[in-house]
Parts: C-alpha cells; structure tokens; sequence
C-alpha cells in the first residue's frame, strides 16, 4: 500500500511549482484531480522545451502531469463551481498557485473552502508572498533566480551573473509545499481541523541558499566570491571544481593539496603546504591542477585517485549516464502510458518506501479526459447549498 | 501550535542531506534530537566553508543543526547502545546516511530496529542507491552533480560543466527524506507498523532534472544544447530567456513574446515574426538584444518592458536582495541565540501554516548537550 493511498487532491494549479507538489502526492498513493480551463488546460500544455511536441502536448507537461485526472472546469461557471464544492467537500487536499487575491475572488480562497470543508488541507504557493512591493509581480523562475542572489553563485568570477540551468525554484517551492501539506494532514488525524500552508518562490530561493546567506550576515556582509577558474561553490577552497581532461572532465570535491600534489605527480602543488592556502591561494591552486589535469585523460586520474581515497568522479552527460550499470541499477525509468495508449519514458519518484519503488504506470491526461467520470462520481454529493 | 508536535526524531545522519531533513522537521515542530559520538561529534561539525567557526563548531554546521537537541553516545560501547536502544523505544522517526555495512556491525538495521519498535519511521541516506557498481562511492554533492549530467546545463557552450554553486543534490534530497518521513507517518498512524523510507543523492538529482530527462528519453536522447552567449538562461528554451547585460547592471528576460519586446523597447526584431525562429535563432536572437540593452541602464529598460506586461527583472546580489524592502517584509531571517550569549543571524523555514511564519530560536546544540536531561526526561536506565 502506498502511504497516501485513499487520499484526495484536487490541484487547480499550473506550470511547475504546484503541479510538481501534486506529482509528488500522486506517486506517494494520493488520487489527484487536476482542476483545468476548459479547451486551452493548463498553461503548461503549450510551454515548449526545445520546441518537442509529444502527443500534441509539450514534453515537460507529459513530465509533471503524469499519474493525475484531468478535470476541464470553467470556476465561473456556476455548475462547474458546485462540482467543484462537491469534490472540495471529499478532499483532503486542495492546491492552487493562482496570484494573490484571485482565489478569494472566485470564491475559492481559504476562508470559503473550510465552510465547505472545514478539514480541508489548503495549500497555496506565490511569487513573493502575499504582502510587499513585488507581490503582484510574475512568480517565473528565472526572476526569481535572478531577484535573490542565485545567479552569483554559479559560474566563474568573470562571467556574469550566470542562472542554473532549470526551474530549480519552482522546484524547491513545490517540495516545500509538500511538506507542509504532509505535515499539516498529520496534525489533522489528531486535531479535525483545516490548516493553510502558505509557500512563496521567494521564500523557497531563500531558504535553498541558507547556507550562503548565514555565512554573508556572519561574514560582515561580504558577497560570495567565485573563484576564477574552475569555480563550484563560491565559499570552498581548491580543489572543490571540475576539471577538463586530455579526453573529458573530472570533478574533485575534497584533497589536501600536497596530498594531490604528490598523487597525481604535480610538484607544483607542493608549494601550497599550508591547509589554509587551499581557500587563501585557491585561484592559483586551481589554476596549477587544470593545467595539470589536461596531461592526463579522466580514467587515468581516476585510477590513480579512487584508491587513494580522493573525492573525484567521471562527469558524464545523460547518454553515458543512461547506459551505465550505475544508472541502470537504480531502476529510476519508467514507461507511463495515456488514456489513447502513447507511451512515453520519464523518471520516476525518488523515494522508496518499504524497499518498494512508487511506479505508476499512466501517463498525463488529455484535457478534460476524465470529466465524465468524476461529474458521475461526484454530482450526486450534496453539495453545499446553504 | 506547530504541526509535528510530539513526534521525536532521532538524527544519526551526519552532513548535509539527512540533517536538513531533521531541520525541516524540526522546524515544523518535531523534537529532533542529533545522536553523535561523544566529543567529536557528527562529522558536520568540522566541515567549514571560508573556514568560519563559532565555539569550535563550523557555521554550516550551526545554520544546519539549529533547532536540535544532542546525546552523546558511544554506539560501540554496549552500555551506550542499550540506552539509545531506549530511546529508540520512544522515537518515532530515526534518520541514518552511514555507509553499507555500518548499522549492520552496530546492530542498527531497520530489522533490528523493528524488534525495538514496531512503529518507527526509518530514514535511510545513500548517495547512489544500495546496488549496483556505484553502491559503495562517496555520496558527495559535486560528485553527484557531475555523474547526473546536471553540470552541462548551465553556463554555456563553451564553458564546459557548469555545477550548481551550492550543495544542490544534498538539498533536493534532504526535502525528499522529509516528504518520505511525512508520508510514512501517516501510513504508519493507518497501520500501527513501522515504515522503511529510502532515498538517495543521485536520484534525487535526477528527479531535479525530471522535465529534462523526459524531453531527453522522447526526443531520441539529444544531449542539451547550451546558447553561446554568456547569459543564456536555459538550454531547452527559446530567445528571450535569459540575462543581459545593461549599462549599469544586468536584466532578466523570462519567455516572452518577441515582437512585443522588440516593439516596447524600439529594436527591430521583425526578421523572427516567425516564432519557430525564436528556438532555431537563439543565439543570433540573444545576441542582438545583448548589444541593444547594453544601451541603457536596466531600470530604464524595466520600464518599458513592465508597461507591456513583459516578464523581466533586475539581477541582484546578496547586498542589494537582502537590504530590499520586498526581503524586508517577508520577515525571512531570524536570530538564534548561541552559548556565549550573541545572536547568530539566519533563515527561517520556508513554509507558512496558518499564517503563522515558522521561528525557532534555539541554536544549535554541543555535542552532548543534551544528554543528562534526556536520560532524565525519558527514565534511560543502564
């Protein structure tokens, strides 16, 4: 059994960040019904990445979407609203990122669903909060990255301000949704009573650089110096880096210096004997050993390495990680399939319960794929006619 | 009152990942409590970035470990195991990340630990799963990053790997041991029986890249294709989306519509009305805007772009984000009362419940700090 089995959510959310929290409740045994605007759905549906159109949607939506009804409901139309009471009066679960303000106008906000329900989890994520100057402001990952200091931690000292690669705050916010909805339904086996869990992008951006941030107020507020070559993290010493090869990368994490220097047969690093010189001289540190490492090719460093002890590994794009054993072993793709029979490959939930992996095994819904059924189940609810 | 009050936590984990987890619950009301071995403690504790230490201890390990309380015990001292065996009795959730083979010399297995308690929540940390070739390498976040693919992301063309500058794999994973937790409790409070959660760095990595590894898997496996232009926001999407640079500064650029922006800041763009130029043309497309924005500053760019509903920004650092009335009223930080008196200023957690922020004032613990009062409080006997 899968530990949220007998659970459900009704998710008017789009794009990444909530959908990513109902994704994950899904695969964790929770029934999601994903609430969507009649003929477009969710926004999402459209959002291309590189331009890869799968079964007339995008890839990404087939990737977050999985494992969910979809329910096409106009929240203005006064039978699909009272549809909607009717599912929210079972549910235990409801989540929406809707900009502040929209949902109490619609009639959805908090304050109304506990009348519906008033044990209800209530789980909303914003942009920036709910109060401020940037409240209304567009919660889009990139912005997010870019208004909170992300964008300087990666890359080399010269570069700019350079973003990670994907939604990685969107990300974070959904996962931290889930833990506050989860913590929330604990509290409700014991307690009966609804609870809101509220969770911004911002907040989410925030608490991803808790580390970084502690360290810049006790730092007297100096700002995080990427080294300038090779740089990983802004606050580590040498080696921490990735290295190029005579024949492709090696990531090194941790070594004392002479150490290295003596292993990888690199005199020059035996001019840095002191432990302090690895943060204090990292740049010239890091210099020595890129010039160093192009003598050699990847496995011949990792030979010489792993046996010493050495954090170092292999930096592998997806097509040599797909086909090794290492991957393979961790059985983590799954074919998923939808309603019309498409089959699509995508990962799978990375949590393990009882030794078991959470697979599923269908695939994203069309739009509205499942309103005839879910009118069938729920209409017949009394609904909440006051 | 916060959501997970009376559960007790048991934290073995040591570093990053599975400590998070512990913060994260403990911030939402559990009583975590660190079990570390007698003087030196968890190993966490030595682990320092910019070599910054408070009373001995590293600042990463006080923004980490913050909220907790600490027993000192010897788990290969039999007299220490059968008290943490008792404590185990009363706990609700235990977390470890040691290697293979650890737990099983102690006698610690989540086997073992059922005889103890039929209802406990086991978290188990690995770094790649528990088969397999790579089972038994340092489970380290670079490293991670670096196997995962997630390094050719970011930065661009020319760059190489690109790594996440900070602990990303330890972060996403120590968020997934919490949701297992969460939901494993509620399984177990169903059940009445105890629950095996496990989670790994690698898949948890791998999970961050979900949306990309599925366009990868069904777009017959080509690799991400990084802009040549510093500044380029995301390997899979299309002109605008990125950073430019401007003549004080740096503007962000989410997806937006190019004609549009082309018409809201007066540069011809009218060569790409074809939108399928706007993927095919991206470096072409970036570059141009690159040299146009370069003409202004950004908050005269932002003005006009914000007129017509384009998704821009300015790019800022920690002095400008966080001295930022739009910081300020979100009420993020909060400050943790140290041993010697002072005040150590950090984040609080990011989740909201009833709205109610979630504070904790408790700094982190001394190794064994705790210890006396808690085989006090829980009647520990020899």
């Amino acid at each position: 059994m899968k530990p949220l089995t007998d659970y459900l959510v009704l998710d008017f959310s789009q794009f990444l960040s909530g959908p990513s929290a109902s994704l994950r409740l899904a695969d964790l045994g929770a029934r999601v019904i994903k609430v969507e605007k009649p003929v477009s759905g969710d926004i999402c549906r459209s959002l291309y990445t590189s331009d890869l159109i799968m079964n007339g949607e995008s890839s990404v939506f087939h990737a977050i979407n999985r494992n969910k009804e979809s329910l096409s409901a106009d929240l203005k139309n006064p039978n699909d609203v009272s549809l909607l009471k009717k599912i929210l009066k079972k549910a235990d679960v409801m989540i929406h990122n809707f900009r502040p303000g929209v949902m109490e106008r619609l009639g959805f906000g908090f304050d109304e669903v506990i009348k519906i329900n008033p044990q209800i989890v209530y789980g909303e994520i914003s942009g920036y909060g709910n109060e401020g100057p940037w409240k209304d402001r567009p919660g889009q990952d990139l912005l997010l990255q870019s208004l909170t200091g992300l964008t300087w931690l990666n890359g080399n000292a010269d570069d700019g301000p350079v973003p990670m690669g994907l939604s990685i705050v969107d990300m974070l916010a959904g996962a931290n949704l889930v833990q506050g909805l989860l913590a929330c339904l604990i509290q409700r086996s014991r307690t009966r009573q609804a609870a809101l869990v509220q969770v911004s992008m911002i907040d989410s951006a925030y608490d991803f650089q808790f580390e970084a941030i502690t360290t810049f107020y006790r730092d007297g507020g100096a700002l995080p110096q990427r080294t300038n070559v090779n740089n990983a993290h802004a606050y580590l010493g040498a080696p921490y880096g990735v290295y190029q090869t005579a024949d492709g990368y090696i990531a090194l994490a941790m070594g004392l210096i002479p150490t290295l220097g003596k292993l990888l047969k690199c005199p020059n690093l035996e001019n840095y004997p002191l432990v302090s010189d690895a943060f204090d001289k990292r740049d010239e540190i890091k210099q020595v050993i890129a010039e160093h490492l192009k003598k050699g090719t990847t496995q011949q460093w990792l030979d010489i390495l792993e046996p010493a002890d050495i954090w170092c590994a292999d930096v592998l794009t997806w097509d040599r990680l797909v086909a090794h054993a290492g991957f393979q072993a961790l059985n983590m793709i799954q074919n998923v399939t939808m309603r019309d029979g498409y089959t699509y490959q995508t990962t799978r939930c990375p949590i393990r319960i009882d030794g078991e992996y959470l697979t599923a095994s269908s695939g994203s819904p069309m739009l509205g794929q499942d309103n005839e059924a879910i009118w069938k189940e729920f209409e017949k609810e009394t609904g909440d006619e006051e | 009152m916060k959501p997970l009050e009376g559960i007790l936590v048991l934290e073995f984990a040591q570093f990053m990942a599975g400590p998070t987890a512990g913060l994260k619950l403990a911030d939402l009301g559990a009583r975590v409590i660190k079990i570390e071995r007698p003087d030196k403690g968890e190993a966490g504790r030595q682990i320092a970035i910019k070599n910054l230490f408070i009373d001995g201890d590293s600042l990463v390990f006080h923004t980490i470990n913050r909220n907790k309380e600490s027993y000192a015990a010897d788990l290969k001292k039999t007299e220490d195991l059968q008290k943490v065996k008792q404590l185990i009795a009363k706990a609700d959730v235990m977390t470890h990340n040691f290697r293979p083979g650890v737990m099983e010399k102690i006698g610690l297995t989540y086997e073992d630990v059922c005889k103890i308690n039929p209802r406990i929540v086991y978290g188990l940390v690995t770094g790649y799963g528990n088969k397999g070739p790579w089972a038994h390498k340092p489970g380290q976040d670079l490293l991670i990053q670096a196997i995962s693919g997630l390094s050719w992301l970011s930065g661009t063309k020319n760059d190489g790997p690109v790594p996440f500058g900070l602990a990303v794999a330890d972060m996403a994973c120590g968020a997934h041991l919490t949701q297992g937790i969460l939901a494993a409790l509620l399984k177990r409070n169903k059940t009445g029986k105890s629950v095996l959660v496990e989670v790994s760095l690698l898949e948890s990595i791998l999970d961050l890249q979900f949306e990309l590894l599925t366009t990868f898997l069904n777009d017959g496996k080509q690799l991400p294709k990084r802009s040549t232009v510093r500044g380029s926001g995301h390997a899979y999407l299309s002109a605008p989306y990125g950073i430019y640079q401007t003549s004080d500064g740096y503007l962000t650029l989410a997806m937006g519509d190019l004609m549009k922006i082309g018409k809201s800041i007066g540069c011809d763009l009218t060569l790409y009305q074809d939108k399928a130029t706007w993927f095919e043309k991206r470096d072409e497309i970036i570059k141009k805007l690159g040299a146009y924005f370069l003409q202004n500053s950004t908050a005269y760019w932002c003005v006009r772009l914000e007129k017509e509903g384009i998704w821009c920004s300015s790019v800022l650092n920690y002095r400008q984000a966080l001295d930022h009335e739009a910081f300020r009223v979100l009420k993020m930080t909060q400050a943790v009362t140290l041993s010697n008196g002072r005040q150590l200023i950090t984040t609080r957690s990011p989740i909201e419940i009833n709205k109610q922020k979630l504070y904790a004032t408790k700094a982190a613990p001394k190794v064994g700090e705790d210890t006396h009062r808690i085989e006090y409080e829980f009647n520990i006997t020899r």
